[in-house]
Formats: structure tokens, C-alpha cells, sequence
């Protein structure tokens, strides 16, 4: 059960009762998951079933569509992330996310990773050296540093979404969210992105949406099976691979492996 | 697919695409073609810098050209702000419902009111209303309002054209709003911005309609002193010149002359808009 696997762990982000309709239509519905710290949970399922509306959720990214309505509560370290008084930009420093195609701002590699740096009050005098300090965090240091002028666009997309990375981890999130990072990337750079993943969640809770089932279950601690909206299960991960309690989980997985 | 190859394979649609180019191209260089051969004999040094002497029938339009600058330069700064913000809250504030889709149409549609019913109106609210009275001020408000709906629509349009997987990029880092918009929608978004409204003040600035009631002189010795001044504009003296001298062909020359001075400031503009568009375009590749 996933409640004794849960034990050992810290709860951070809490989602409880949550429903969420785009107009008419209902895309979560009645969402309950606990999400633990500084673990990797992953979220699979079939396309169009929600995975990146959920994530999106979590960061509060849908109040930019005028459309979308949201019951329930979710909470992140205990804050209730709906409320009134909780700063959405406050919230957003501390819930990094990282999107399915790698989007690094039309300028200069140093200033894709300064510019969260800057806006979030960071001392001036330390920012040239958090930058490094993320760009080799992300490894992908080496392969810019003759070249921190140059605009991020004419790296390679496995180059610009470590960047992307980088610029996320600069800010000192908490949580990072990740929408199909490698989903527009080579085997080499998700590759790469996988292993630094790994590495990150020493100091990060990371939530992955992947359509990809090996990634999961290399990357994953615990995995949430979402269908047509719903929770479906969410286990650690070897218990959703090898021994899935619900039908429909087993289902999915095999028609995927096998 | 290379030019021959397109022909080959179904040369008619080709040959008549092509024939109405050529048509087009053709107007504009026998327009050109008219208008530098006539003027060309009146050009100098000296019609440049010289106010015009003899009852305009000599000398030259410094003060037609210094006029249609500061105008400019006031119908740039009336509108410019103004229609930037508005183009900006359109874009990116407003909730896209009904209201906002009427005032989006209702924008649109003044881009297509007739010139001379923006000086009609100009002379209502500024010279008369404001009591600012026939000024280079009330000519260069008037053409202002002429000009935001270009600047409005054209700047909402290059906002549009950045990815909104941008907006989220930054608004994820923890970005404000205004910060994602000041920091990143802006800049990126600046080589379209430039180009509209460079185009739409070049419009303004030969328009003649606008400016015909509202500040706009036959004759003034001396530059414009202040704002409230009456002043001489280039498409004005043009049309001056052209049918209301008293003696319309000895002037001739003068007029293709202050024609192709015009048509030379118009371009000037253009290609400063073109080159703003393409060194932006390089910083952003
Ligand atoms: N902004 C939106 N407006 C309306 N419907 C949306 C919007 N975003 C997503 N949807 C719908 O919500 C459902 C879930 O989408 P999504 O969360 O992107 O799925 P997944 O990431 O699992 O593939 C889909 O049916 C999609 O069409
Ligand atoms: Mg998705």
C-alpha cells in the first residue's frame, strides 16, 4: 500500500477534492494525491487525460486561462496555494516548472539564467556566480561557458532545455514540474536530462509527466496513473510497474512494455 | 521549387501572378519615375535650407520641411505612449469577451475613417474646445489621433505574434506579470512594434486633410517659435502649389520639387524602420 511506502516520507504538495473544468468540461475530477519531498513522482497515462493540466494546477499557471475553474484545495507546505492572500509570483518561485518544448527567452545564455535571479531580488554581486553555479548544476556548463553572450536560441534543444533547467534551478525552487521535458529531445539529451534529474532530486521535489513508461520507471519513486481525468493509482513505482493493483493500471502498463 | 520549374508545370496561373506584380511595380516606378525627372531640376542645396522668396515662386521649404519634422515629432510623442499602453492592456490584460472584441472592432474601424473627418474633428476638440487654436500643437494632436489606431492595432499584433510559451517561461520563474511584459513580451516584440508605428507616423506625416484646418499655413515667415504657433508643412505646401498659387506654372518645378523632398522623408523613415526590424531580428536569431 501506498500509505506505508508514504510513511517514511515528508508530504509536500497536497491536493485534496480537486476538480478542475475548462468551460463546460470537466478535465480533473476529484483529484486526492499527497506528493512527497525531495523524491521524483511521476504521472502517466494516456494523452488528453489531464497530466499536464494537473501539473499546471500546482504552479497556478492556469489563471492565465480565463476559462478554467478550479474547486478543491491544494496546499504546499501546508499553504493553501488558492488562497487569497498567497502571492502568485511568491508561489511560482518556489514551484519551478520546466516545459515540454524547451522555451529559453530570445536572449543571451547569462541572461536566460540572471533574469529569474534578477527579478527575484537576488544580491547583484552574486548573480554572476549563481549562474554558474546553475549552468554546472545542470551540466551543461562546459558546453556554454566560451559562449554566455550568445542568445540561447542557437543552442541544440537538449543544450536549450538543460538551460531551461538551469534557469529554473537558479531561483532556489523547491519544487520542480516537468512536462514532458525530453518529449522534444534526442536519446542522447534525455539521455543527459535523466541523469541530472537523478541528481537533482537530492535537493528537489521533482513531478514529471512523461508519456515515455521506461523513462518512469528509471527516473520515478512513486508514480501517479491518471485516465480520462481521474487518479487512477499511485504507488511507488515498482509497485505500479510490477504489480499494479487496479485493472486499468495494469492495462496501460503492459499495452505499453508488451 | 525553383522559378522554371514553377512555370513548367502550370505556367498559366504563374504567367498572370506575375503579369499583375510586374502591372504594380510599373505604376509605382511611373509615379517615381514623374515625380524625381520634374522635381529633380528644383532640388538643391539651397531649396533645402532657403524659406521661400517672391511670393513662393522662388527660394526653397526649409519651413515646409522643418514644420512636417516637428509635427511629426508631436504626433509621435501624443500617440505613441497612449497607443503602446493601450495595445499592451488589449493584448495582454484584457479578458477576451465581448467588450473587449467591440472596442478591438471599434479600433479597427477608425484605422478606416477618412483623414479629413480626423481634421474636422481636430478642429472641434483642439482648436475650438481646448481653445488651442490653429497650432503646429492642435495639427499634431489631430494627427496623433489619426494615428493610434494604426499603432494600437499593429502594436497588439506584433504582441501577439511572441509565444505564449514564453509569458509562461517567466511567469514560472516567478515573474509579475508587468515584469513578463516590460522584460520579456516588449523586447521581443519590439521589431514589429518599431516597424507599425514607423509606418503609421509616415503615413501621418504626408497626410495633408488633418492638418488643413487645424494649424496648417499658407505662408508664415520663420520657423514654428512654440507650440501654438501656426506652421507650413510639406503635403500642405504641395497642394498649395499645386492648385491654389496664383501662378501655377512658373511654380511647377517647386511643387514636383517639395514632392520628391517628401517622398525622400517618407523613405528615409521606412528605412529606418526596416533597419531597426533587422538588427532586432539578428540580436533575437
Ligand atoms: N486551455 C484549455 N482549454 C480547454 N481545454 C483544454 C485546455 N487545456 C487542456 N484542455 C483539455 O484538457 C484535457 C487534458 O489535457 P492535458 O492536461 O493537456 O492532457 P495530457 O497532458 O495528459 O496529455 C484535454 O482533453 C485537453 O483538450
Ligand atoms: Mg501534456
Amino acid at each position: 500500500m501506498v500509505q506505508a511506502a508514504l510513511v517514511k516520507t515528508k508530504p509536500v504538495i497536497e491536493i485534496s477534492d480537486l476538480n478542475l473544468y475548462f468551460g463546460e468540461k470537466q478535465v480533473l475530477k476529484n483529484i486526492q494525491l499527497t506528493i512527497p519531498q525531495k523524491m521524483v513522482t511521476a504521472m502517466i497515462g494516456p494523452s488528453g487525460c489531464g497530466k499536464s493540466t494537473l501539473l499546471r494546477t500546482l504552479n497556478r499557471l492556469h489563471d492565465l486561462s480565463p476559462d478554467a475553474r478550479i474547486t478543491g484545495k491544494v496546499t504546499i507546505d501546508g499553504q493553501d496555494i488558492f488562497h487569497k492572500n498567497t502571492l502568485v509570483n511568491k508561489l511560482r518561485k518556489k514551484v519551478g516548472m520546466v516545459f515540454q518544448k524547451p522555451n529559453p527567452f530570445p536572449k543571451s545564455i547569462y541572461d536566460n539564467v540572471a533574469y529569474g535571479l534578477q527579478i527575484n531580488g537576488f544580491p547583484k554581486d552574486k548573480i554572476p556566480q549563481m549562474v554558474e553555479e546553475s549552468l554546472r548544476k545542470s551540466y551543461i556548463f562546459d558546453e556554454v561557458k566560451d559562449k554566455l553572450q550568445e542568445p540561447a536560441t542557437r543552442l541544440s534543444g537538449g543544450q536549450q532545455q538543460r538551460l531551461c533547467i538551469a534557469r529554473t534551478i537558479a531561483v532556489k525552487p523547491e519544487i520542480i514540474l516537468m512536462d514532458e521535458p525530453c518529449s522534444a529531445l534526442d536519446p542522447l539529451s534525455t539521455l543527459k536530462i535523466e541523469e541530472l534529474i537523478l541528481e537533482l532530486k537530492n535537493d528537489y521535489t521533482i513531478v514529471i509527466v512523461t508519456h515515455n513508461m521506461q523513462q518512469a520507471a528509471r527516473v520515478s519513486d512513486f508514480t501517479a496513473f491518471m485516465y480520462l481525468g481521474e487518479l487512477i493509482e499511485f504507488d511507488e513505482t515498482h509497485k505500479i510497474f510490477n504489480n499494479p493493483e487496479k485493472q486499468l493500471t495494469e492495462n496501460y502498463i503492459k499495452g505499453h512494455f508488451g | 521549387m525553383n522559378f522554371k520549374a514553377i512555370f513548367k508545370e502550370n505556367p498559366l496561373p504563374a504567367t498572370m501572378l506575375l503579369f499583375c506584380t510586374l502591372l504594380v511595380c510599373t505604376f509605382l516606378f511611373l509615379i517615381l519615375g514623374e515625380i524625381f525627372s520634374k522635381g529633380l531640376s528644383a532640388l538643391s542645396w539651397s531649396f533645402i535650407f532657403d524659406a521661400p522668396k517672391n511670393g513662393m515662386t522662388k527660394g526653397g521649404i526649409l519651413p515646409a520641411i522643418v514644420g512636417t519634422l516637428l509635427l511629426t515629432l508631436i504626433t509621435t510623442l501624443a500617440s505613441l505612449p497612449i497607443g503602446i499602453a493601450c495595445a499592451i492592456y488589449l493584448s495582454e490584460y484584457a479578458k477576451n469577451n465581448t467588450t473587449t472584441q467591440i472596442i478591438r472592432a471599434a479600433i479597427r474601424n477608425l484605422a478606416g475613417v477618412p483623414s479629413i473627418i480626423y481634421g474636422l474633428f481636430g478642429l472641434a476638440l483642439f482648436v475650438q474646445g481646448l481653445q488651442l487654436g490653429t497650432s503646429i500643437l492642435s495639427a499634431g494632436l489631430t494627427l496623433g489621433l489619426l494615428s493610434l489606431p494604426y499603432i494600437i492595432t499593429t502594436t497588439e499584433e506584433a504582441l501577439k505574434t511572441v509565444p505564449q510559451s514564453m509569458r509562461e517561461g517567466a511567469l514560472a520563474l516567478g515573474a509579475t506579470q508587468f515584469e513578463t511584459i516590460r522584460d520579456i513580451v516588449l523586447p521581443a516584440s519590439i521589431p514589429g512594434i518599431a516597424t507599425g508605428v514607423i509606418l503609421s507616423l509616415s503615413r501621418a506625416a504626408g497626410e495633408t486633410a488633418p492638418i488643413l484646418f487645424t494649424g496648417a499655413a499658407f505662408y508664415v515667415t520663420g520657423l514654428p517659435g512654440n507650440l501654438f504657433q501656426e506652421f507650413m508643412a510639406l503635403p500642405y505646401h504641395l497642394y498649395m502649389l499645386t492648385t491654389q498659387h496664383q501662378s501655377i506654372a512658373t511654380v511647377r518645378p517647386l511643387a514636383y520639387g517639395t514632392a520628391a523632398v517628401l517622398i525622400i522623408l517618407v523613405f528615409m523613415l521606412n528605412i529606418v524602420a526596416f533597419m531597426i526590424r533587422n538588427k532586432f531580428r539578428k540580436q533575437l536569431k
